[in-house]
C-alpha cells in the first residue's frame, strides 16, 4: 500500500481548518473551481500515479457507500 | 485547388480481365486503395522483389489537403521508399509548437531539440503531393501493376486464396490473390465484406477545417489556441502548408448545423476575425465530427487491414496518416518474408499484435486530447480550466495541457523481440525503432544512421560497435559497423551515446528499423536465437 492513510500532521485540526478556511465566502463555483485547483497542485507533489489512483479509489469508496446507504433508507 | 496536373489517371483495360471466372489470375499480393499507406506498402514490397496489384476504385488523387503532418518516422520509411527527399524538399519542416490561451501564449514545445537527426519531427505536405510523389515512384516499378477504377465488390475467402471480384468500366472481372491488404480506408468495403465490427468512440464535438490560401508571415510552427479572443470559448489551430496554404482548425458547437456551418459565406468572417484580414482564399472546406475506433483484428484469414480501414483516430496529434504508415512498414516485411517461404505465416500475427496494439495507444493518446479540447461534464471543465490558469505560473501545468500530442513511433511489447537480459543505461530497448545518428563515412563525409541502415539493405542489420573481432553473422544479415578500421566514424560520439554502446554492443535491427534484441558481446548463438524469435521461428 503505498498510500498512506496515517495521520501525518502534527495537528491535524490547523490542516483541516486551512482547507476549510480557504472555501470560506467562496461561492459553490469558486470552491469546485479552487478544489480542482488543489487536487492537480497537490496531485503533481505526490508525483506518483499509484499513490493518485490509490487516493482516487479511496474517495471513491466513500461515495459508493453513501449512496447505498442513501438506497437503505428509502 | 492547388493539385499537380499529373493527378488524373487513366483506366487501362488489364489481361486479367479477359480471363474466365473459373480461371481468374492468380497474384501473390494484392493492394485494395492507392492511398498513402497502399502506395507505400505496394513500394516497400516490390522493393523487396515481390510482385503487387494495386486497385483503386477511384481514377484521381483526393481533394483536399486532408493529412497534412508527417512524422519524422514516416520521412525515413519513405527514405527507404525513395520518396523522402522530394517530400521533404516541397514540405514545411517544424518542430515547434505554441499553445495560447486567450490572446497569450501559455507554452512553447520543440519535438527535435536536440541535431544530429536526417529528417525533422514533422513536415507539412498535403495528403495529394505525397500521394502523387509516390505514385511517380510506383510507375518506375515494373513489379507493381496499380490499376486505376477497380473496385472490389466481393470477396470469398478460400483455404488457400482470396477470390475478388472487381468492378471496371468493361464489366466485373475477377482475380485470386494468397493475400489481400485492405487500405480503403475509414470506410473501407472489405472491412465489410469481412463482417467485422469497427466499434469506437463518436465525439460528439464538430470541427470546421479550412485550408486557405494567403501569403503571411507566421513561423512555420504549429499555434493552437483555448478560447481565443476571435473564437470564444473553443479552440483554434494553425499550421502552414507548401504553396502559400495554411490549415485553420476550428471547433464549433456540438450543436452547430454543419451545412449552415459550411458555407463560405459563414466561415469567412470567423477566419476574418483569427486572422485580422480578409485577404485570403478558400481552397478546401470540411466538417466533421470525429471517431475513435479499431477493428478487433487486423488480420481476417487472407486479408490483412491497415490504415484508417483498420484504426480511426481524431487528427490532433497527426497519427492517423503516420500510423498507417507505421502499419504499412511493419507488414511489408513481414509479408514478404511469408510469400518467400523463408518464414511461417505465423509471423502476420505480429502484425496484428504489433499494430493493434500501436493503434490502442493512438486512439487513448487522440482520445485524451479531444477531452481536453472538448470536456464532457462541468468538472471536466473546472479541471481544464485549472490547468490552463496553472499554466501560466507552474511548470506541471504547462505539461498538462494537452492540444495534441504528436505522433511518435510505439514501442512493441512484441514476441518478436529478445528481453534484455544486461545491464542498459539507454539506447533504444527491444521493440523501439532506432534512433537517427551522424556518422562519418570512409572518406569523412557526412551521413546518417538510417542512411547506413539503407546502404546495408534494408534487412536484418547488426549494428555493431567494434571492438577487435567482429561476430560472425548469420546468413542474410547486413552490417553496420561503428569505429574500427573499416567502421563509420563516430566523431560526435552521438551514436555511441544515443545506443549506450560499450566496445562489443550490437543491435541487431529489423528490417523496418526496429530493434528486435541486443547484446554487449554478441555470440553467434544467441544472434541466431534472436533471428530465429523476430523472424517467427519459436
Amino acid at each position: 500500500m503505498a498510500l498512506s492513510t496515517s495521520s501525518n500532521f502534527a495537528k491535524p485540526d490547523d490542516a483541516f481548518r486551512a482547507v476549510v478556511e480557504a472555501h470560506r465566502g467562496l461561492s459553490d463555483a469558486q470552491s469546485a473551481d479552487l478544489d480542482a485547483a488543489l487536487v492537480l497542485i497537490l496531485a503533481n507533489h505526490i508525483g506518483d500515479l499509484d499513490v493518485l489512483r490509490e487516493a482516487i479509489e479511496l474517495a471513491k469508496r466513500r461515495m459508493i457507500e453513501a449512496s447505498q446507504q442513501q438506497q437503505q433508507q428509502q | 485547388m492547388t493539385q499537380p496536373s499529373n493527378i488524373q489517371f487513366g483506366y487501362r483495360r488489364h489481361p486479367d480481365q479477359a480471363r474466365a471466372d473459373g480461371d481468374a489470375a492468380h497474384h501473390a499480393v494484392v493492394i485494395v486503395g492507392a492511398g498513402p499507406v497502399g502506395l507505400s506498402l505496394a513500394i516497400d514490397l516490390a522493393q523487396r522483389g515481390q510482385a503487387v496489384v494495386l486497385l483503386d476504385d477511384a481514377d484521381r488523387i483526393g481533394e483536399g489537403s486532408r493529412a497534412i503532418c508527417f512524422s519524422k518516422r514516416s520521412l525515413e520509411f519513405w527514405d527507404r521508399l525513395g520518396v523522402g527527399q522530394r517530400m521533404v524538399d516541397k514540405g514545411v519542416v517544424w518542430s515547434v509548437g505554441r499553445i495560447f490561451h486567450g490572446a497569450s501564449q501559455l507554452y512553447q514545445f520543440n519535438l527535435l531539440p536536440e541535431q544530429g537527426h536526417k529528417r525533422p519531427a514533422f513536415i507539412n505536405l498535403q495528403q495529394f503531393h505525397a500521394e502523387a510523389y509516390l505514385v511517380d515512384r510506383v510507375q518506375e516499378l515494373a513489379a507493381i501493376d496499380l490499376r486505376w477504377r477497380n473496385k472490389v465488390t466481393s470477396l470469398e475467402q478460400r483455404n488457400d486464396h482470396a477470390l475478388l471480384t472487381v468492378e471496371t468500366p468493361d464489366g466485373p472481372y475477377r482475380l485470386r490473390a494468397n493475400y489481400v491488404v485492405a487500405c480503403d480506408g475509414a470506410r473501407s468495403s472489405l472491412r465489410q465484406m469481412v463482417g467485422a465490427e469497427f466499434a469506437g468512440k463518436m465525439f460528439e464535438d464538430q470541427f470546421l477545417i479550412a485550408d486557405v490560401r494567403m501569403t503571411a508571415e507566421f513561423p512555420t510552427e504549429r499555434w493552437f489556441w483555448f478560447d481565443p479572443p476571435f473564437h470564444a470559448g473553443r479552440s483554434a489551430l494553425l499550421h502552414k502548408q507548401p504553396d502559400d496554404i495554411w490549415r485553420i482548425d476550428l471547433q464549433l458547437h456540438p450543436d452547430a448545423d454543419p451545412a449552415v456551418e459550411k458555407r463560405p459565406e459563414n466561415v469567412r468572417p470567423r477566419i476574418a476575425r483569427m486572422l485580422g484580414h480578409e485577404k485570403f482564399e478558400f481552397e478546401w472546406i470540411s466538417l466533421y465530427k470525429f471517431q475513435c475506433r479499431r477493428m478487433q483484428r487486423f488480420l481476417h484469414g487472407r486479408v490483412m487491414f491497415a490504415g484508417d480501414a483498420a484504426h480511426q483516430v481524431s487528427p490532433f496529434g497527426a497519427r492517423g496518416a503516420n500510423s498507417g504508415l507505421e502499419d504499412a512498414e511493419n507488414l511489408a516485411w513481414k509479408l514478404d518474408r511469408v510469400l518467400r517461404k523463408v518464414s511461417p505465416e505465423a509471423l502476420l500475427e505480429s502484425y496484428h499484435t504489433e499494430r493493434s496494439a500501436a493503434a490502442d495507444e493512438n486512439i487513448r493518446e487522440s482520445t485524451r486530447s479531444t477531452d481536453f479540447m472538448a470536456p464532457v461534464s462541468r468538472q471536466e471543465a473546472r479541471l481544464r480550466k485549472a490547468v490552463l490558469s496553472l499554466a501560466r505560473e507552474t511548470e506541471f501545468g504547462k505539461r498538462m495541457i494537452n492540444g495534441g500530442r504528436l505522433s511518435v513511433p510505439s514501442i512493441y511489447d512484441s514476441p518478436l523481440s529478445t528481453a534484455d537480459t544486461e545491464v542498459w543505461r539507454g539506447g533504444p530497448r527491444p521493440g523501439a525503432s532506432m534512433p537517427d545518428a551522424p556518422v562519418a563515412g570512409r572518406g569523412g563525409e557526412t551521413t546518417f544512421l538510417t542512411e547506413a541502415f539503407i546502404k546495408a539493405g534494408t534487412r536484418f542489420t547488426l549494428l555493431e560497435f567494434c571492438n577487435g573481432a567482429a561476430v560472425e553473422r548469420p546468413d542474410g544479415v547486413g552490417v553496420i559497423r561503428i569505429g574500427g578500421n573499416d567502421g563509420l566514424g563516430d566523431s560526435a560520439g552521438l551514436v555511441g551515446a544515443r545506443y549506450d554502446a560499450e566496445p562489443g554492443t550490437a543491435y541487431l535491427l529489423r528490417p523496418d528499423g526496429y530493434v528486435a534484441a541486443r547484446f554487449r558481446h554478441p555470440t553467434r548463438t544467441a544472434l541466431d536465437v534472436a533471428l530465429a524469435r523476430a523472424t517467427g521461428h519459436n
